[in-house]
Order: C-alpha cells, then sequence, then structure tokens
C-alpha cells in the first residue's frame, strides 16, 4: 500500500472544484440560443383533462411554443415504462398502466405533467403557463396504500383492477405455515416504512439541444445512469436512434436513487428542442422536486416469526403492501419484490420464509428506489421484530441475534440469496465493546436521576449490493443486464485515462478509481484522470446505484488493467530481451524480476505508440476495455447501535451515541467509505426521527417544502463512532462488497428499538417525532 | 417571482411617500417571509420600498430601564447587544435562537411583527414585556397590536419603526422547535414587570400570539415551575398540524412556560 494507493485515505480529487464552486451540473450548462421550459402540472391528484387552451399563453411575451400531449403522441413519442418484470404468484404479468410523458386524458398524482411552456427566460415560461387554462373534471383520489386496496376505491388505471399491480411471493407458504404452528412461540408484528422524499441538493435539471443539421439530439441531464438513459430513450420513447442521441450527465449533486430513472422532462425537453428548433432548458424548483421526484420506502406488512423452544427462528412470514404511486417507475416493480423479499433472512438461519407482496396504485408521486432500495424495508422489518421477540422471549437482543446467526457460508436462504461470507458475530462484538454495552444499565440510573428516559438498541443488518449477475437478475424479470465496463487509455507518455460506465455523483469515483490504477502500477494519482457521464465519450456503461461502482465498476477497471499490464509486460520483455514471465510492474517501472533491469512505465506506453520496436505480429497502441459480470451480490452486514435519551416531558429524543460497525470487505479508501456511512446514517436517522411524506386524504401533498419536510441537519446528528471489520468478498477480485447505503439500511430498526427502550412500549411507528413518542409514553400509562 | 420594481428607502418619510405612491406596493425589511413568498408566487407586489437603509430605523437605544429598539435592527444585533443583556437578557436570548445565522443577519424586529407569523418568536417577547410598538403615525401596545394569524392593527401604509419597553424584573424565554421549519412549535415569553406577571405563547394558538391569564395568575402569586402544576391548558383554541397536534401542543405550553420561568431565574 502505497501512499495512494488502494487502503490510504486520499483526500478527494473532485472536491476542490466542488467546494470552490467549480462544478459543472446541468443547470450551468449554456449553449447559444438555448430558451427555458416551464412544466404546466396537474393541481389535482386525479382528473380528467376536459380540454387544454394554450392560446392565451401562446401570446404571452417571450414566448416561443406551448405544446401539449396530444402532439407528443402524434409525433410517436412512447410512454414511460417499468424496465422489470414481475409475475403474480397466479402467473399474471404485472399491470401496468400507461404513463404518459404529458398527461392526455387523465391525470393521476398532484404534479402530473400536462404542457411545456418555452420562452426566452423562465419567468416568461413560468407566466405563460399560469396563462393555460385547463378544464378538468376532477375524480375521487386516494393516497394511502391500504385505503387503495378497499373495495369502490378510485380506480386509477383501467389496466390494473382493484389498483393491484400484482400479488407476488416468494418462499414457501406450507413449510412457514406449519413451522408457524408447532412453534414454542410467535411474535407478531405490524411494521410501517415511512414514505421518503429523496432530496438531493441539485434538483433535476435537464437541456435538450437538438441538432437539425445532423438530425441529432444531445441530452444534458442529471442521472445517475446516462448510458441507460439514452438507450430508454432510444428504445422505449422513440426520440432518436442511439447513435443521433448523445446523454451528458456532467458533476451531479446527489441522487440516492432519484436519478436513476427516466422522467417525463428529459424525454419532453428533446422533443420541444426539435419542435421549436431552439435548445431547451429545464431546472426543477424544491417543491417541484418534492411533487415529482421519485419517492421511496412506504410499505406496511403484518409479520409472524416463529421459535423452538431453544429460541431458535423457525419461520418468517410477512405480509407486504407496497404503495407504487400513480405510475410504475423504471425500476419500481423490482424494489419491494427481488430487492426486498430477498434480504428476509437477514443475518439468520431460518428454515422457512414465506413472503406475499401485493402493489398498488395511488395517486401520488411514483415511488422507486431510495438509497437501500427495499433492503431498508426488509431490515427494519426484521430487526424490529427481533428486538420485539427479545423482549418477549426474556432474553437480550444481543443473545438472541448470536443464537441465530449464520456460521458457516456459503449459505443458501429460502429466498434465493446465497451468502458467500460474512462474520456477524464479529460487528456485533465490535458494536457492543465500541458502545460499551456492558455500563449502559449504570447510565440508565444516571439519567434517571436527570429525570431522563435511556434507551439502547441495536441492528444487524446485511444487505445484497454490487448488483448483479446479468443472467441471474434477467430470469428474475430485469429489462437490462448489470454488468460495467471500463476502458483504460495509456497515453504515450505514460498518463491515463480510465473511463468508466459507473457515474459519481458524490461517491468519490475520480479517488477512488485513481487509487486502484495507483496501486496497480506505481504511477502517482495526478496522473490519472476518470472519465464518466457522456455517452459520446465512455463506452455502455450500466451507472451508479446498488452500491455496485466498487464490486462491480472497479472489477471492470481491474480486468481491464490486466490486459494493460499483460500487454505492456510483452513490449518490456521485448525492449529487455527477457522472458514475458520474469516481467513485473513495480513503483512505475516494469523490471525484470531479481535483477535491477527496469524500464519507467512512460518508455513502455512511448513504445507502444511510436511501434518502432514492438514484439512481431503485436498491434500499436496501449489501450484495453473490458465488460465485468459479477457472478454473485456481495453481503456487506453489520451491526449498529444507538443509544438514546428521551424527555418524558416533551417527548424529544437526543442520540447520546451511535455505533456502526461495518463488514464492507476490503477497503479502497477508508476516509470515502466513512463519508459514504455518514451520509448513510444521516438519512438513516432522518427516516427514523425526522422524515416522512404526507399527502392529505385528496392526494395534495402537505409536505411540499423545508418547511414542513424534516431533513436532519448537523445537530440532530450525534459523532458517529465507526469500525469496520473486513471479511473479503470473495466474489470479485478486490474483495469489496460496497458501503453506500449500509448507513441507511441498518440504522432505522437501531434507534427504534433504541426509543422503544427508552419508553418501555413498543408501538412507535417512524418518524418518531416528539409527538410521537410523547403520545407513546402517555398511550401506555 | 413575478416581476416588481424595487426601492430603497433614505428617511422614513420617503418610505412613507413612496409606499402611499404605489397602492399594491409592500415594505421590505429583512424580506426573511415577503421574498420567499414572492418567490413562490403567494404575493405579488408592485413595488418593494426598502427599509433597511434608513439609519434611523436601525440600533438599540437605552435609557435607564427604557429600552427602544429600531424596527430595521436585525437579529443578530439584538442577540449581541451588551447593554440590553445587561438588562433583559430574555430578549437577547429569544433573538440568538430566531432562524440560522443567515436568517438573524438579515431579519428585523420590525419585520417579523409586522408580519406577525403565528410561529415567529418576537410577537411572544413583545407581548410577554408589554411592549410598545412605535410606527409612522402612532404607538400602539403589544396586546393592541397583535390581532390574529399574520395580522396586526397596523393600517394600510403604516410602518413599524420602534419598539419600546421597560426592562422587566426578570424574564425568560423557552422554545420547542418545529423540526422541519425550526419556527416555534410552542414558544414561551414570561416576564415579571412593573405592571404584573405576563406570560405569553407563540406556536401554539389559532389565533396566533396570545396571553395565558391562568399562569400569570398562577405565577403572580408565585413566581416559580411549581405554581403552573396545576394549571390547565385548553387545547380547545391551539393549532393542529402534522406536527403536533392541539393536546401535545397544550403539554408544549405548560413545558415550555415552566422551562422558561427556569431561565429566568
Amino acid at each position: 500500500m502505497g501512499v495512494e494507493g488502494i487502503g490510504a485515505r486520499v483526500t478527494r480529487k473532485e472536491d476542490k472544484r466542488f467546494l470552490t464552486g467549480k462544478g459543472r451540473y446541468t443547470d450551468d450548462m449554456t449553449v447559444p440560443g438555448m430558451k427555458y421550459a416551464y412544466f404546466v402540472r396537474s393541481p389535482h391528484a386525479h382528473a380528467k383533462i376536459v380540454n387544454i387552451d394554450v392560446s392565451a399563453a401562446k401570446s404571452m411575451p417571450g414566448v416561443i411554443d406551448v405544446l401539449d400531449g396530444r402532439q407528443l403522441q402524434a409525433d410517436g413519442i412512447g410512454n414511460l415504462i417499468c424496465g422489470w418484470m414481475i409475475h403474480s404468484k397466479d402467473g399474471s404479468p404485472m399491470k401496468m398502466g400507461a404513463w404518459r410523458p404529458l398527461a392526455v386524458d387523465t391525470v393521476r398524482y398532484v404534479g402530473d405533467a400536462i404542457a411545456i411552456v418555452v420562452a426566452d427566460s423562465s419567468g416568461e415560461a413560468r407566466d405563460a403557463a399560469e396563462a393555460v387554462v385547463i378544464d378538468y373534471e376532477v375524480l375521487p383520489a386516494v393516497a394511502d396504500v391500504a385505503a387503495a386496496m378497499q373495495a369502490g376505491a378510485p380506480q386509477i388505471h383501467p389496466e390494473a383492477p382493484g389498483n393491484l399491480i400484482y400479488d407476488w411471493q416468494i418462499g414457501d407458504p406450507d413449510a412457514a405455515d406449519r413451522a408457524i404452528a408447532a412453534a414454542a412461540h410467535v411474535t407478531e408484528i405490524d411494521i410501517v416504512n415511512n414514505r421518503l422524499s429523496p432530496n438531493p441538493m441539485e434538483p433535476r435539471a435537464t437541456l435538450g439541444i437538438y441538432d437539425s443539421a445532423e438530425d441529432h439530439y444531445t441530452c444534458y441531464t442529471t442521472s445517475q445512469n446516462p448510458h441507460v438513459a439514452r438507450l430508454v430513450m432510444s428504445a422505449f420513447y422513440n426520440v432518436a436512434p442511439e447513435n443521433k442521441l448523445r446523454v451528458i450527465a456532467p458533476d451531479v449533486g446527489g441522487g440516492f436513487g432519484s436519478k436513476i430513472y427516466i422522467y417525463p422532462e428529459e424525454i419532453v425537453c428533446l422533443w420541444a428542442s426539435k419542435k421549436t428548433n431552439v435548445p431547451v432548458k429545464w431546472t426543477s424548483d424544491r417543491t417541484e422536486a418534492f411533487l415529482t421526484d421519485a419517492h421511496g420506502r412506504d410499505h406496511i406488512s403484518k409479520v409472524k416469526m416463529a421459535f423452538d423452544a431453544d429460541h431458535r427462528i423457525t419461520a418468517l412470514k410477512v405480509d407486504t403492501i407496497a404503495n407504487l404511486g400513480a405510475y410504475m417507475s423504471l425500476f419500481s416493480s423490482a424494489v419491494p419484490t427481488y430487492l426486498y423479499a430477498t434480504l428476509l433472512s437477514g443475518q439468520y438461519a431460518i428454515p422457512a420464509i414465506h413472503a406475499n407482496v401485493r402493489t398498488v396504485y395511488t395517486n401520488t408521486v411514483p415511488v422507486d428506489a431510495y438509497r437501500g432500495a427495499g433492503r431498508p424495508e426488509a431490515t427494519y422489518l426484521l430487526e424490529r421484530t427481533m428486538e420485539t421477540a427479545a423482549r418477549e422471549l426474556g432474553l437480550s437482543p444481543a443473545e438472541l441475534r448470536r443464537k441465530n446467526f449464520i456460521r458457516s457460508f456459503p449459505y443458501q436462504t429460502p429466498v434465493i440469496m446465497n451468502y458467500d461470507a460474512g462474520n456477524y458475530e464479529a460487528s456485533l462484538d465490535a458494536a457492543m465493546q465500541a458502545a460499551d454495552w456492558s455500563g449502559f444499565a449504570t447510565r440508565r440510573s444516571e439519567a434517571q436521576a436527570r429525570g431522563k428516559k435511556r434507551g439502547i438498541g441495536m441492528s444487524c443488518y446485511i444487505e445484497a449490493c454490487g448488483i448483479a449477475p446479468s443472467a441471474a437478475v434477467g430470469s428474475l424479470g430485469a429489462g437490462v443486464g448489470l454488468w460495467e465496463s471500463a476502458e483504460v487509455r495509456v497515453n504515450a507518455v505514460g498518463t491515463i485515462e480510465v473511463l468508466t460506465g459507473s457515474h459519481s455523483h458524490g461517491q468519490g469515483h475520480e479517488t477512488t478509481f485513481a487509487q486502484l490504477v495507483a496501486s496497480r502500477l506505481g504511477v502517482p494519482i495526478e496522473s490519472i484522470n476518470i472519465v464518466h457521464g457522456d455517452t459520446d465519450k465512455v463506452q455502455m456503461g450500466m451507472g451508479t446505484y446498488g452500491s455496485r461502482s466498487g464490486a462491480v465498476g472497479m472489477s471492470a477497471i481491474v480486468k481491464a488493467l490486466d490486459k494493460v499490464e499483460a500487454k505492456a509486460k510483452k513490449i518490456a520483455a521485448h525492449l529487455m530481451e527477457a522472458d514475458e514471465s520474469d516481467i513485473v510492474i513495480e513503483n512505475g517501472e516494469l523490471k525484470i524480476a531479481g535483477t535491477d533491469k527496469t524500464l519507467p512505465w512512460f518508455q513502455v506506453a512511448l513504445a507502444a505508440y511510436t511501434a518502432h520496436n514492438l514484439p512481431s505480429g503485436m498491434e500499436p497502441g496501449l489501450k484495453e476495455t473490458a465488460f465485468y459480470d459479477p457472478s454473485n451480490f456481495t453481503f456487506p452486514a453489520g451491526c449498529y447501535i444507538a443509544e438514546v435519551e428521551v424527555d418524558p416531558e416533551t417527548g424529544e429524543t437526543d442520540i447520546i451515541q451511535f455505533v456502526a460497525a461495518d463488514d464492507f470487505g476490503n477497503i479502497i479508501n477508508p476516509l470515502i467509505v466513512e463519508g459514504q456511512v455518514h451520509g448513510g446514517l444521516a438519512q438513516g436517522i432522518g427516516q427514523a426521527l425526522l422524515e416522512g411524506v404526507h399527502y392529505d386524504e385528496n392526494g395534495q401533498l402537505l409536505t411540499a417544502s423545508f418547511m414542513d419536510y424534516a431533513m436532519p441537519r448537523a445537530d440532530d446528528l450525534p459523532s458517529f463512532k465507526l469500525s469496520h471489520q473486513n471479511t473479503p468478498c470473495p466474489s470479485n477480485p478486490l474483495g469489496i462488497k460496497g458501503c453506500g447505503e449500509a448507513g441507511a439500511i441498518g440504522s432505522p430498526p437501531a434507534l427504534i428499538n433504541a426509543i422503544t427502550d427508552a419508553i418501555g412500549t413498543n408501538r412507535l411507528t417512524m418518524p418518531a417525532t416528539s409527538m410521537k413518542v410523547w403520545q407513546a409514553m402517555h398511550a401506555a400509562h | 417571482m413575478y416581476a416588481t420594481s424595487y426601492h430603497r428607502a433614505s428617511s422614513v418619510e420617503d418610505a412613507v411617500q413612496l409606499r402611499s405612491a404605489h397602492e399594491e406596493g409592500k415594505y421590505l425589511s429583512g424580506g426573511m417571509t415577503l421574498i420567499s413568498t414572492m418567490k413562490q408566487r403567494l404575493a405579488a407586489p408592485s413595488d418593494l420600498i426598502d427599509l433597511r437603509h434608513i439609519p434611523a430605523l436601525r440600533g438599540i437605544s437605552i435609557e435607564g430601564r427604557r429600552v427602544k429598539i429600531g424596527a430595521a435592527t436585525p437579529h443578530a444585533d439584538v442577540a449581541a447587544s451588551r447593554d440590553l443583556r445587561a438588562l433583559c437578557p430574555a430578549i437577547c436570548d429569544l433573538a440568538s435562537h430566531i432562524g440560522d445565522p443567515h436568517v438573524r443577519h438579515m431579519g428585523t424586529i420590525g419585520g417579523s411583527i409586522a408580519n406577525n407569523d403565528p410561529a415567529a418568536d418576537y410577537p411572544a417577547g413583545l407581548l410577554g414585556l408589554g411592549a410598545t410598538i412605535v410606527t409612522d403615525r402612532r404607538s400602539l401596545s403589544a396586546d393592541d397590536f397583535f390581532v390574529g394569524l399574520f395580522e396586526t392593527a397596523l393600517e394600510e401604509g403604516e410602518m413599524v419603526t420602534a419598539v419600546t419597553f421597560d426592562a422587566p424584573e426578570k424574564a425568560g424565554y423557552a422554545k420547542f422547535n418545529n423540526p422541519a421549519s425550526r419556527f416555534a412549535m410552542t414558544g414561551v415569553f414570561v416576564a415579571k414587570t412593573a405592571s404584573g406577571v405576563r406570560v405569553a405563547v407563540t406556536g401554539a394558538g389559532s389565533d396566533g400570539v396570545f396571553r395565558h391569564p391562568g399562569f400569570e395568575q398562577a405565577l403572580a402569586s408565585n413566581w416559580s415551575a411549581d405554581a403552573l402544576a396545576n394549571v390547565s391548558v385548553d387545547s380547545s383554541n391551539l393549532l393542529s398540524d402534522l406536527h403536533a397536534n392541539a393536546e401535545y401542543r397544550a403539554n408544549l405550553v405548560k413545558v415550555m412556560a415552566k422551562r422558561a420561568i427556569a431561565a429566568a431565574g
């Protein structure tokens, strides 16, 4: 390990431009003749569009054009799609209702786009949007997931009777039922996973540029996966063939999943650019983001967990209803199924598991993946259930978990996943030690003397990252493969460009990816550039989500580096008249092992490009591409402990300490990993204590600004105590697992377990606001 | 934001004249509410008359126990005033916890009370202190000034120029923040003044800031948190929203009152 190589705490190369305001985001892009878009959106959660009158708007100052959904449809632009097919347990395919980029007949949530105004300035576009007159026939709406399933609920799509999208199951229902019937103890609990708004710092934006001379489109967009955006816009929305569509996702200020999907605005701005013959830029404002960015979570579940007389889990039975909103977003169907129910075994050996999942339409913005995506829902459900069971059984939470840990690997769960490696007890022990768990009783008494209720809670999480083996996900319904690509391009003077299909929107790839190359070749980190986010520069790639860029994206770079090194060694062996197998690469030199004969890296690169003296038959150049398809998911796991004090007078929760012991396998840059964990913890603590999307019974969004939607702030958070256990992942060359989502996955149950421990009642839902905690205390007494 | 015309007033007279010349105009002080409301297109004044550059409106002056704070004095100045802190630390503490540092350096006392947000801190402070609100045309008691939700006794075009009050014997303020906005979900200001005990509650009342006579009577005979133990808080006139229902707010009114007494000493 060098100071810049794998394992070093290298500060982020990209931070200088971010911290000095030199980042280049989509909204920073300006091109000659560019105009501004504003979207006319539905104020109703559910309504028929009777008439759209744009005549007044078209004559407003600065207006270039006002376009609606009928024109879009007439031009053959397709509907938005969900790219993961799920079949119900009766074999029928999921019921996907039509999602038109601009609504034509019916609007189904507040914020549904209806028309686009293009004008000289954003203010003029907005003025004109207000002059668009739309006659609606308002229909009854439903926002609540349980209400949407009741008989007589408003019918949202004709394709989905009763608003049911699919009724899916996994596992063995009979085995689970038999084990529950025979159990010594059954813990039953209802679980609510609160709906969240992603709120990246940078709102969504897009700039559509149509070049009539070349019949070519360029789309700047806030995307986590520009190649997937291009593929989907070409193949499904008929915007343009791929060779006529360039997608650029420049600096992107956070995504958390919400920027994976293709939204109506990208498609409409590209189309509008052709219709109006001017480049068209749209930037979301914050309330628009609350209204139209895909939300996360929103599950309700009933759980039964069965135990034998020795406190071993014998079965888990889960019945979940998940809200997918008004339309099926790009990966929405996979989140409450294969990203959720396949993790319901947690860290425990559970012989029988059955989960039934029903997804429903409601008159709310679409719901899709948000940091963790399904895995936080599984972890929260399982770890709240384990805590409840420990209390019912009179066991310590650690003892019950230890008793049920999986200890031998590989381990095949009853719900598809095959865990390749893990050491759950190591994280549990590390966390308990860091938290001084054994000293808690003393601290509780001391707090009681001050009039405070102190509680402690833990959560042992597992997640599946590094998504995913393409054939496996294909067999489960995915419309794409989930491999990754890399090209390592060595320049003639030895500097290096790495073109990666991963996309960095806060993860620090420009640093970690460069560290990998610096480690392998022993060249300075400054000589390495990471290029990403532009379909014209970078070969096809799948983008960044699901903590996959390390495990999958970097593995592709390893494969490309293997090829580059092999060719460089051949050249060096030829030049030094040695055997290729004797050449080693060290400290930026190619060396004949066991001798002092060396060639500097740059000389080998130069030789590859001058091509004056290459081995016979070798092509000039030093540039290699690789595609890496993982053979398995990776399985990060860990143990989190929260210790809280509740003020009995107000219900206010103060987090006294938060311990995170994570096993991410091998770590490239501890500094960046810690940052990822800190951010994930902030979001998980936000979900547990503060955040919650609320629609009223008419489908109006009540939490449409930061005045009502409570985001975690620095002073809501404690100083985190982190540690890492390092059980390498056996299925990828670097032995890394992924760290981007763990904090958000593992922390909510630890918090709620701690608060319910403090207040002595288990009936508490997230977000555990001061009022809810106070009410829970009063209801219990 | 809709288009608007900006005017920088040089004096109170200039401001009043500008305002009367523009029927749809509005005074702009810190703009902490007005500008964001305009950005959301919920307000559309034709003209903004900026009061922040009028020297006479800015600053804190003290004569004996009489305090005068100019309407365009930002919260940060009130929070940092040593002279004021020596006389009435409670109002400095109140100012030091309004919003965030940006808000405290932009927002002004006059702007806050003229807006009379039901969750703002200053209305509780001024009602609790029994302050006098001075305008370009008259003086009003705080009891008369604060009328209801976002409603004051100010007439069309009338402008707050200063607030004055006599430093109380004791005073304290305690608030419980809304977790999202960090406005007061409930804030209680208590003061022992020459004319008696006053308790003012913000953030909780469905008609905005209000005094709590039950607390005032209990504290008049026994200035201690214990005196409030058996005084009930009627929840029927309290706000209910996503973050706090009326019952929880009633609890917070009492808890914050007790903490305000403790802060007052």
